[in-house]
Parts: C-alpha cells; sequence; structure tokens
C-alpha cells in the first residue's frame, strides 16, 4: 500500500539553513548536509530545500550544496527558489536533485511547467501554490503570500495538472506558523479536483494535527519545518502515532 | 574532496569491464552514481558500444517520457545493442518500461526483451503514484537479503502488469510488476538508489551477481 510521506523542510540561504534549527547532537546545525543525513536517518520520506537566498553568488553555492547532499543521502529531495528557466531545471537536476519546486515563476509564465514536464517527465515538477482565504475566496499570492494574484487556488491547481505538473504543494498562508493544523477543508478540495498528488504544508503543531490532514484532508503528504527542526516533534514518534491511528506509513 | 575510503576495503567483484551505465541522454544519471559510490563503486556512464558490450554490468537508467527516450536510444543505435547483452542488465524506472514490448506512453514499441505491455493507471488512483510501497512476492537473488513487503521508493504513471518474467510485485490499483527477470536482464520500477539502505542492498545485489 502507497504510504503518507512526512516531509521536513529546510530554508537555505548562501548554502546554509538560516531557521528554527535546534539539534543538539549535531556538530553543525547550520549544515544543511548534516541535517538532511539526520532526517535521512530517522525516517523522513522526502526533503525539501528551500533556497531563499537573494544574493549573486546563489546559484553555484545551491548547486555545490545539491551536489553534497545528493551524494550523502539515499532518500528523494525537492529543490525550490529561485527556479525561472528550464537552464535551471537542467543544472540542478544535472547535480542530484530528484525534482524542483516552481511557484511565482509558474504564475509568471505558466508555459515553464509544459517545458519542464515536456523534458524531464512531470515526476519532477512539482508546483508549489501559496494560498490565502480571504471572503471565502482562495486566492493565490506571490513574495511569500505578499502578493495577491488573480487566480483562485483550485482554479490554478488544475491549470497547473493540465500543464503537466506532477504533484502540488499547497501552502496556506492563513495557517502556516499559527501551529493551529493544516487548511484540511482546502486540501480535500484540491484532492477532489485534481488526480495529482497533494502535499499539505502550513500549520503543523501536534501530530494530531498530521492525522488530520491525511484522513480528513486526504493529503498523500505533509510538510513542515520548525515542529520537526526544535524537535517538537520527532519523526519516529510521529510515524508511530500515524501508525495507531491505521494510517499508512513507512516504518 | 572527500575520498572514497570504502573503494579499497570493499573491493566490487567486477572485473576488468566494470559496470557500465548507459548513457542516452535521458534520466537522472547521478543519482544512480552516488548510490553506486556510498557502496564504494563506480560506475562508467557511455553511449559507447565496445565499452557497453565489455562492461561486467550494465545499468539502463532513465526517467521522463517513453516515446522520446526511445527515439534517444534509436538515435545512438542502444535499441540494437541493449538486447543482445549477455552480462547482467538492470533497467531503472523508465529503463525497465522500455525493456518490455510496448508502452502506451507515445503509444512506443520497446526493446522486447520482457513479454509484457507497459499501461497507465486509471484515475481511480492519483497518477502518478508518488511515495513509498511495499515490494512482495520477492523471487530473485536480487533481493537477498530484503525482506518481503519492504518498502521502496517509486514514482511512476505507467506499470507493467504481472506476467511470467515478473519477480516482485507491488499494488496500487492493482497488482503490478514491480521487478521484472528474464535470463540475464533485470528491471526494477522503484529507485533502489533513491530507496534508503534497503535500496541500496539491491544495488549490492545486482553488482554481486
Amino acid at each position: 500500500m502507497l504510504t503518507k510521506r512526512i516531509i521536513p523542510c529546510l530554508d537555505i540561504k548562501n548554502g546554509r539553513t538560516v531557521k528554527g534549527v535546534n539539534f543538539l547532537d549535531l556538530k553543525d546545525a547550520g549544515d544543511p548536509v548534516e541535517l538532511a543525513k539526520k532526517y535521512a536517518q530517522t525516517g523522513a520520506d522526502e526533503l525539501v530545500f528551500l533556497d531563499i537566498s537573494a544574493t549573486e553568488e546563489r546559484r553555484a553555492t545551491l548547486i555545490d550544496l545539491v551536489r553534497k547532499v545528493a551524494a550523502a543521502i539515499n532518500i528523494p529531495f525537492t529543490v525550490g527558489g529561485g527556479i525561472a528557466s528550464v537552464a535551471d531545471v537542467d543544472v540542478l537536476l544535472r547535480n542530484g536533485a530528484d525534482k524542483i519546486s516552481i511557484n511565482s515563476s509558474a504564475v509568471k509564465n505558466p508555459n515553464l511547467i509544459n517545458e519542464i514536464a515536456a523534458k524531464y517527465g512531470s515526476q519532477c515538477v512539482v508546483v508549489a501554490i501559496d494560498a490565502k482565504q480571504i471572503d471565502g475566496d482562495w486566492i493565490v499570492h506571490l513574495v511569500g503570500g505578499k502578493v495577491p494574484t488573480e487566480w483562485n487556488l483550485f482554479d490554478w491547481a488544475k491549470e497547473v495538472e493540465q500543464r503537466g505538473a506532477g504533484e502540488i504543494l499547497f501552502t496556506s498562508m492563513n495557517n502556516d506558523g499559527t501551529k493551529n493544523g493544516f487548511a484540511n477543508e482546502a486540501l480535500a478540495k484540491l484532492s477532489e479536483i485534481v488526480n495529482i498528488p497533494i502535499i499539505a504544508s502550513g500549520g503543523a503543531g501536534t501530530m494530531e494535527h498530521f492525522a488530520e490532514t491525511f484522513s480528513n484532508g486526504k493529503a498523500d503528504a505533509a510538510l513542515a519545518a520548525s515542529v520537526f527542526h526544535y524537535q517538537e516533534i520527532e519523526i519516529p514518534a510521529l510515524k508511530q502515532f500515524l501508525k495507531n491511528q491505521n494510517i499508512a506509513v513507512r516504518m | 574532496m572527500k575520498k572514497n575510503v570504502n573503494t579499497v576495503s570493499q573491493t566490487p567483484p567486477l572485473g576488468a569491464g566494470g559496470l557500465a551505465i548507459i548513457d542516452y541522454g535521458a534520466g537522472n544519471v547521478q543519482s544512480v552514481l552516488f548510490a553506486l559510490e556510498r557502496l564504494g563503486f563506480e560506475g562508467n556512464v557511455t553511449n559507447d558500444w565496445n565499452a557497453i558490450k565489455a562492461a561486467d554490468k550494465v545499468i539502463f537508467p532513465g526517467v521522463g517520457e517513453a516515446s522520446s527516450a526511445m527515439k534517444m536510444l534509436e538515435d545512438s543505435g542502444l535499441d540494437v545493442l541493449i538486447p543482445t547483452l549477455k552480462q547482467p542488465v538492470l533497467g531503472i524506472c523508465l529503463g525497465m518500461q522500455l525493456m518490455c514490448q510496448h508502452s502506451e506512453e507515445g503509444n512506443t514499441n520497446g526493446l522486447g526483451i520482457f513479454d509484457v505491455n507497459v499501461v497507465k493507471f486509471s484515475n481511480e488512483v492519483k497518477v502518478p503514484q508518488m511515495g513509498w510501497n511495499t515490494i512482495y512476492n520477492l523471487k530473485s537473488a536480487l533481493f537477498d537479503g530484503i525482506k518481503e513487503n519492504e518498502f521502496m521508493y517509486l514514482v511512476h504513471s505507467y506499470y507493467a502488469p504481472l506476467s511470467e518474467n515478473t519477480i516482485a510485485t507491488t499494488n496500487y490499483e492493482l497488482a503490478y510488476s514491480t521487478a521484472l527477470q528474464r535470463d540475464n536482464f533485470f528491471g526494477v520500477q522503484f529507485h533502489p538508489e533513491k530507496s534508503g539502505i534497503f535500496g541500496e542492498q539491491i544495488l549490492k545485489n545486482f553488482l554481486n551477481l
């Protein structure tokens, strides 16, 4: 049986992890490679690296990091942040990334999804969607939720699926950072209207939240950052908890 | 650069021909190379006929779309070479699918090594299947040391139905072939290079065949 995935997300700036990293037993908790190994060993099903640096040298640093991570870990990982062309994708995949995640660039140039899917296959194209619920409507936002777009979440999800996205990473801006649980109603609706896997993001605070997003939110995977980085939730304990709730997980 | 300290102590049982990884422009070869490196092996990424023919083991990777990958194979003449190989050959993911008779993806004629036609999952399930699923009914030395129902990482929209070549089964919508074998030819739908320590064990088993 296909299992539900648990995905820690690491924010990267200039080749270092930036926030919320607090592993006492690591020599260098700012080293993304050390953290990636730690997560792979403790049962993470995949990893996501989100590059948030803004300097000129960022590309070279990121590529070097991707190579080191790919050499060190034996589970799949996705790289996102600042990918705007097929050439950007090419260099990341050639250096060992398994999937890439695009967000703003897909909204600005939807054809990018088609181009990447045609060249490398849908399986490596994750479209990240940040949306905020305003007066009942889920509106897609850019730049970390600062800039609203014309797109409704569900219309945009259908659009990216048709264009060849292999997976959707949906972050609810309303839930992100609250630790009050994922946006399960919107997630369940997403799973109804598209037929590609959905990763839930934004709002993880307790183990129950993960169980709820898999059962009520029908999510295929759940992504979180701080609850894992601060060891508020340990992945082996989380998986045991989910298993006890009859949710299929890889133990 | 970090040196691979395992290379000497874990000398691969490969002869002078070494390990060839077929390079035809499709596929994430780097992930396979890194996995081999972690196991202390080196691979020669090549599209050279002589190097491939002379290799002790051959890995045939592949991700992407079937018809364009097949086209690339044909352009380099590798579609003729691969079915004639005598040493152990391991197709991974799309590589395995291309070793079958035909794929519904792009209505593509394959290499015809495995007598089975690759078809698409229905909309009853999410497509692609993406994530960790179990493999069972393991029937090959490829799975030495792997217990029934071990987890492997899979990403695919098309599948090979069960056939007499099936050496491992996975359930998604239905029971299908997650690994195939005929004579010296092996194919796995899952990604051993991304399936944790048990995936690495399968790669190691192949290299030790």
